[in-house]
């Protein structure tokens, strides 16, 4: 870029409107794939509030259990979950883009590095559950 | 640093965690544990930090990158101070509420 001197002027830089977003299906999968974050915090929200309620005792736990079915929040944690799942698909697929794995010298295919990612969601999923359901 | 090991807990974790106890166990399609049982699971100090770092490092993930997201998203960047006070003063404030609540379980 040319910086500005007394005689040149700065370069032009078109203004770029808010909604340039919706122009392309490519940039709104874009824009969608980083708004997943904000379903992440929902998540968290969601794990913050139900400590709160475990701590406060059976009463409150069973009265947050109810909050948990009720259709909005339902719906609410259904749309977290599709987006929360998009979020770690679109995370995992970008690793081998992120991170550069050479062996003997030549890049490993991208699935070399995703699929790793993809066994440890799988066991690290399954492990949770277990501890969870096992009762 | 943070953004992306924020990524990665928030991506293998969260998913089966909202899974079960945002659908699985509230439609009824497994048991839930009981209280006693969960309380018990939440109160061992492992559980505890296991949650504390699920919640910190997903809620700075998420920071970083809506504080792009509304830069790029909505070409607000001109508004930086106030989005960067929202985006990590939001982390860091749930960061603190979670360690209080981890803290004073039974």
């Amino acid at each position: 870029m040319i910086s500005p001197t007394e005689y040149l002027p700065k370069s032009y830089h078109a203004r770029v409107s808010t909604y340039w977003w919706l122009k392309r299906w490519a940039y709104l999968k874009f824009i969608l794939r980083e708004a997943s974050a904000v379903f992440v915090a929902w998540a968290v929200i969601v794990t913050l509030l139900q400590i709160h309620a475990l701590t406060r005792g059976p009463a409150d736990y069973a009265q947050f259990q109810n909050l948990l079915r009720s259709p909005v929040v339902l719906a609410l944690n259904v749309v977290s979950l599709f987006f929360i799942i998009f979020h770690a698909v679109t995370w995992f697929n970008l690793a081998p883009k992120a991170m550069a794995v050479r062996l003997r010298g030549k890049r490993l295919p991208s699935v070399a590095v995703a699929g790793p990612n993809y066994l440890a969601w799988l066991v690290i999923s399954a492990a949770v559950a277990w501890i969870l359901l096992r009762g | 640093m943070l953004f992306s090991v924020g990524g990665v807990v928030s991506a293998m974790l969260l998913p089966i965690h909202l899974l079960l106890f945002g659908l699985a166990f509230p439609l009824g399609w497994l048991d839930p544990p009981s209280y006693e049982r969960l309380l018990a699971i939440v109160s061992h100090p492992a559980t505890r930090a296991y949650l504390f770092v699920l919640c910190s490092l997903s809620l700075f993930h998420w920071g970083h990158r809506f504080r792009f997201t509304l830069y790029d998203g909505l070409q607000i960047k001109h508004l930086n101070e106030l989005i960067n006070i929202f985006c990590y003063g939001g982390a860091v404030l749930g960061t603190a509420l979670a360690a209080y609540l981890l803290w004073t379980i039974p």
